[in-house]
């Protein structure tokens, strides 16, 4: 695969320069030049310069294998202590479509002990089919048991396509089996689609920390794998009426390779930090100007029932722990609503929430960069404004 | 206690600006930097040969100007660097770097931790690690923020979950990959800097390393990025006018109006 410029169509017009994401682009006598050694062959400047045509991607044709025999879509089923992950139900609902338009069907993959009436729940929310893999060795995640039962089955039964939560456990999963497999895998899309004519899956996931998006495919490997961010996508809808197949897969008795043992699983205690799965984060940073007005954060994310998030500076400051930061170097999230109180809104924090919904941005400072991504903000101290807008909160619950 | 800790060359993100015209980066003259999360990842490599003794090598995989971040691993401490270099890795997704780093550490030789970084901020796809482990038939544990014991053979990490943490013991060798929580990384120092100045950096092409050219690069790479594209810009946001009564009332309307309160 190579990338060129055919030199008669271009006229040194550099708007492949501006687009390009890599810097890869020089013009050098009216006539655009591209640094292989930095170009990722992305396609941003074939698309620039439709008008002129004048760039060109030559991608050899690669002998296709046998990838029609790899047909319907999956889903890889999460759970912890039984209960099946929120990103599994989002990810069946998108699964569906998916296998509708393919004219497929979407079988999940449940691993775990004592899982029937998740089962269940799998097939109301959507799949025809649950590969229940059920076995006391399979109750709590752990790389090895979970890769060497999904390389079977995916060796067995092909599926074109296998879509995972973007969670701690599918990334470090989707990862291993992608190897293993060795097929291509999109990690955090937030976007799924189908070619119409080439009947690939078009994955789509922020790249440089949001500021562009880039669209992904597996045309020559099977199965396509992605992650997928949690929240993005509404969950399935719930139809107790649906029926399906359970296919019970018996492991009991063999012994799964399990290099790595589970010894503790600690929980936080107190606050609710999966800002992953929050509907509401109520960010604080250092306006808030001291550690014990962090509570201030606290009382406004429970009375509206969210998590709390940070900025670095906090949690440097040693005011919050490191799993409540949002950013480059912490979480990124993209709940339906994100307050930022006291956040300046430095580019390494944007890029890890600008994805939110709506966002609302409390700042003293009116050109804080903040209020850029803010849908609505309000110029003022945030130990002002909080304590009002609680009150404020309260007052109209009382009156609803 | 032999350790290599796997770092990524990436784009300074606090000097990269947005063209306001195209919405895109502009990377002119950005200064590149190693990857944040892999400091961690060196930092941890060094104080495990403080506690354990042993060797810290920094492997690397880009164009040759890449040797520059390796320097800055050798003046924080790190005892070797290694680069992995050739037009034939250029354009590699996860799975051909993953590859490529498997065979730049076979090379290598014996080892018993490889250390990397939870992500690299450029890609955010977390995967090169995982992957790496997987081509290298070890076990790996991601999102460590705490290393608790290395004895008999066996680590005991603390994995960063949603909910909170797991403590996960595996036998060595293996790979981790670290999040901020888990040091908090060295400056280089002078003599640090002198060395790494004078040291010799070894690059690896893909003959010296055997690779496939069926599995490197762009060749090697199952995933193709088909469109590049700016995400639809959020319009200019309201911001509420009034005293901070007034301000937070319409924003409390606006949200009763969303349902949420």
């Amino acid at each position: 695969m190579s990338i060129r410029v055919i030199e008669d169509k271009c006229i040194g017009c550099r708007l492949c320069v501006k687009v390009c994401p890599l810097g890869a682009i020089t013009v050098v006598d009216k006539k655009a030049r591209i640094d292989l050694d930095k170009c990722d062959l992305c396609g941003a400047c074939v698309t620039a310069c439709e008008k002129f045509q004048a760039i060109e991607i030559i991608r050899e044709k690669e002998a296709a294998g046998d990838l029609d025999s790899y047909q319907g879509v999956w889903v890889f089923a999460e759970q912890k202590e039984g209960m099946v992950a929120g990103v599994t139900l989002e990810l069946l609902g998108e699964g569906r479509k998916l296998a509708d338009q393919l004219g497929t069907t979407l079988s999940t993959v449940l691993l775990g002990s004592g899982m029937d009436q998740a089962a269940q729940e799998l097939i109301a929310h959507g799949a025809d089919r649950v590969y229940l893999a059920d076995s006391p060795q399979l109750a709590d995640f752990l790389e090895d048991p979970y890769a060497e039962v999904l390389t079977e089955l995916c060796r067995e039964h092909k599926p074109a396509i296998l879509l995972m939560g973007a969670t701690t456990i599918g990334r470090s999963l989707a990862p291993k089996l992608a190897a293993r497999l060795r097929t291509g895998l999109t990690a955090d899309c937030t976007g799924l689609a189908i070619d119409g004519e080439t009947k690939n899956l078009l994955q789509t996931r922020p790249a440089f920390g949001g500021n562009l998006m880039a669209t992904i495919i597996c045309p020559n490997h099977r199965p396509q794998m992605a992650t997928v961010r949690p929240r993005v996508f509404p969950p399935a809808k719930r139809d107790e009426n649906r029926t399906g197949e359970v296919v019970r897969l018996d492991y009991s008795a063999r012994q799964l390779l399990q290099r790595a043992e589970l010894l503790e699983v600690l929980k936080e205690a107190g606050t609710t930090i999966n800002l992953a799965e929050a509907n509401i984060i109520v960010a604080g940073g250092r306006g808030l100007c001291d550690q014990k007005n962090f509570a201030l954060i606290q009382e406004l994310a429970d009375l509206l029932g969210g998590a709390v998030g940070a900025s670095r500076a906090v949690v440097d400051a040693g005011w919050i722990p490191y799993a409540h930061q949002v950013g480059q170097t912490g979480k990124t999230v993209c709940p339906k609503i994100y307050i930022a109180c006291g956040i300046h809104g430095a580019v390494q924090h944007l890029v890890g929430m600008q994805s939110s919904e709506l966002i609302i941005a409390i700042n003293k400072n009116p050109e804080a960069p903040i209020f850029k991504v803010a849908d609505y903000g309000i110029v003022g101290d945030v130990l002002e404004v909080i304590p009002a807008l609680i009150k404020e909160i309260k007052k109209a619950r009382g009156e609803a | 206690m032999k350790i290599i800790v796997c770092i990524k060359q990436v784009p300074d993100t606090t000097e990269v600006k947005i063209n306001k015209e195209t919405n895109t980066l502009i990377r002119e003259g950005v200064a590149s930097v190693i990857n944040p999360f892999d400091l961690y990842a060196i930092e941890e490599g060094l104080r495990l040969r403080e506690a354990h003794g042993g060797t810290v090598t920094v492997l690397s995989m880009g164009p040759m100007q890449v040797i520059d971040s390796l320097r800055e691993a050798l003046s924080m401490g790190a005892d070797e660097a290694v680069l992995l270099s050739d037009r034939a890795f250029a354009g590699a997704d996860t799975l051909a770097t993953a590859y490529t780093l498997s065979k730049g550490i076979e090379k290598i030789g014996s080892y018993d931790l490889i250390i990397c970084g939870k992500q690299a901020i450029d890609g955010d796809t977390a995967q090169v690690g995982p992957e790496l482990a997987e081509m290298l038939e070890i076990p790996h544990v991601t999102y460590v923020r705490r290393i608790h014991e290395i004895a008999g053979g066996q680590i005991t990490v603390e994995r960063m979950t949603e909910e909170g943490s797991e403590k996960i013991r595996f036998p060595l060798p293996g790979l981790i990959t670290v999040v901020k929580e888990i040091n908090e990384p060295r400056l280089p120092s002078i003599k640090g800097k002198m060395r790494a100045k004078k040291a010799e950096i070894p690059v690896w092409s893909a003959g010296d390393l055997g690779t496939d050219p069926e599995k490197t690069g762009l060749k090697g790479s199952p995933t193709w990025v088909t469109k590049v594209f700016t995400p639809e810009q959020k319009g200019g946001g309201e911001i509420f006018e009034g005293e901070v009564g007034e301000q937070v009332a319409k924003l409390v309307r606006m949200l009763r109006e969303t349902k949420i309160v």
